[in-house]
This record gives structure tokens, sequence and C-alpha cells, in this order.
């Protein structure tokens, strides 16, 4: 029953993935490739050194089916990460049902994965950095990821310690606010990068980073409510909410468990 | 914790999915996912493990617009 249960979390939180990616995907195409485009052109404009040849892949390419490729595997990839920590959370963080659960997970995904991280290490166009420090640039970033991850485990469980003796309202504020101290000191700490050249327009770099932003929210909010609805529905068959009723409840006991 | 001690009149606590069932497909599945992403966000970019430039090159949108460092 159990490993049924987590096979069919997977398999949701994969296809939840997947109409993420597809959301995503029309984000960034729409809002971000015209970004990308421009600051090719910039980076072309400035190094006539870099004499053409034959492209590997071409721009078209890059721009539909290279960037479906890009962003359809990320959306399953982490829709099923997702999911697998879904199984472990249900039941565990406190009173919440799966639609609940679901969405607060691609919350704090969207936070600890993406945004943590990239007020740090913002994502940069093409023309912007300096290639001789991509690997300490992508080890960092990964640090900070992975930094930004563990801590906000560590919150949840300081947050669920807590909550007995402070309250729920107060252990979540308890636990938020040392989450965001040790952050402060990660970034203090951290070494930073501005590779920005001079004449790089301040309007499309700002223009480049929000799409980027919006290319996260928006696969993040869509896996949140996917997964929610399609695990309400696989752990409460025939109702609503679990709140709707103690058999409904029992059955998605009965399921989870 | 806190679900335990709640009255039974409010919605009752959902028993939360056993270790054992989740350890296996979490370490399956979540190296399987961890891979897809390095395929994704960093490889020809710092590391290599297939030599070239064509992952890097198909991916590159992707890449900039996921927010990954890519060159």
């Amino acid at each position: 029953m159990n490993s049924i249960s987590v096979r069919a979390l997977l398999v949701r939180g994969m296809l939840a993935g997947l109409a993420a990616g597809v959301l995503a995907l029309l984000v960034a195409y729409f809002l971000g490739e015209s970004r990308v485009d421009a600051a090719i052109a910039l980076e072309e404009a400035h190094s006539h050194h870099h004499d053409g040849g034959e492209e590997l892949v071409s721009r078209t390419m890059q721009s539909t089916a290279g960037l479906a490729t890009g962003v359809l595997v990320f959306g399953v990839a982490v829709g099923g990460i997702a999911a697998l920590v879904f199984c472990y959370a249900l039941g565990r963080i406190g009173r919440f049902g799966p639609r609940a659960t679901a969405a607060l997970i691609a919350g704090a995904a969207l936070l600890a994965v993406y945004v943590v991280p990239f007020l740090k290490y913002p994502a940069n166009p093409p023309a912007v950095g300096n290639p001789d420090t991509i690997g300490r640039r992508t080890a960092l970033f990964f640090l900070m990821v992975a930094l930004s991850v563990l801590l906000a485990v560590a919150a949840v469980i300081l947050g669920r310690r807590l909550a007995p003796r402070l309250g729920n309202w107060n252990a979540t504020v308890a636990a938020s606010a040392a989450y965001v101290l040790l952050i402060g000191v990660s970034y203090v700490f951290l070494p930073s990068y501005n590779e920005v050249g001079k004449d790089f327009p301040a309007a499309l770099l700002w223009e480049f980073r929000l799409s980027t932003l919006a290319v996260q929210a928006t696969l993040w909010a869509t896996f949140g409510l996917v997964f929610g609805a399609l695990t309400e529905r696989l752990l409460a068959p025939g109702t609503g909410t679990v709140a709707a009723g103690k058999s409904a409840a029992n059955r998605a006991a009965a399921a989870a468990g | 914790m806190a679900q335990s001690a709640a009255p039974a009149t409010v919605v009752p606590a959902i028993t939360p999915i056993s270790l054992k069932a989740i350890a296996p497909w979490a370490v399956f599945f979540g190296i399987l996912m961890l891979v897809l992403l390095y395929f994704v966000g960093a490889e020809q970019g710092a590391t290599a493990v297939i030599s070239g430039e064509g992952v890097h090159e198909w991916v590159h949108d992707g890449r900039h617009l996921l927010g990954f460092p890519c060159h």
C-alpha cells in the first residue's frame, strides 16, 4: 500500500512538473527570449574576434526546441523531487491536508531553491559573466542553493520543535527569523561577483532578471496548484477537501499509511 | 506531536507515509532527478562528462532563463 502510494505521488509530481514546465516555457519564450536575443546582439557587436564559423546549434533551435528541452526537463525533475519531499512532509509538518501541503512545499521551494540564491547570485544574460570564473561561480551558486535548502529544512525542524512551547504562529516566526538571519550571514561571508560590463544596459539586465524570476514563479505556482489538486483527488477521493468529513480524512489516512 | 494532542472532533491528522516506504523511491528517483538537473544546469559549463559543446549549446537559452550560471 505504502509503496503504491509513493509511486502514485511521484508520477503525479512529475506530471504536475511537466504541466508547470509548459507554462514556464511560455513565460520564458514570450518574456525572456527577446532579452536573450538583445543581449546576444550586444555581445556580437562588441566582440569582433568572434569569427562566426558554423554554429553548433542555431539561434532558432536554441530559442525553441533547446529552450523547451531545458525548461521541461527541469520541470519534470523538480516536480519529482518535490513529490518525494511531499511524501515525507505529508502529515509531518502540521495539520495540513494534501493540497495545503503541496502549496506550502511549492512556495518554500520557490523561495529556498530560487529566490534566496538569486538574491546573492542573480541570473545573468548572455554577454554578462567572465568565462574564466565560470567554475567558481557555478560552485558558489550550487553551494548557495544547497545551503539555502539545508537551512530551510533546519528551520522547519526547529519550528516543529518550538511549536509545543511557543504555539504554531510564534514557532513559525522564530524559525523563519533564524533562517533569514543565517542566510544573511552567508550572504555576507560568501564572495560576490559583479561581471556586468560598464556599457551593458541596466534596463536590459533588470528585465532579463525579472523574467527569470517570472519563469520560476510560474513554474512553482503551477506545480503547487496542479500537484495539490491531483494529490487531493488521490488521497481524499470524492470530496473537495480532507476537512469535508471524518470518513474522507480516514480514507486519506488509509491511502497515505 | 501537535496532532496527537488535538481533539478528535477537529480534522483527524493524516498518517504520515513511513520512511521505509519512501526511502527506495527517494534514493533511486532522487538521484535520477539530480542527474537530469545536472545536465540541464551545469554540463559542459564548469564541468563536463560528455566532451564538446553540444549539450551546452542545446540547453543554452534554458540555462540562462532558469537562472543557472551559463558562461
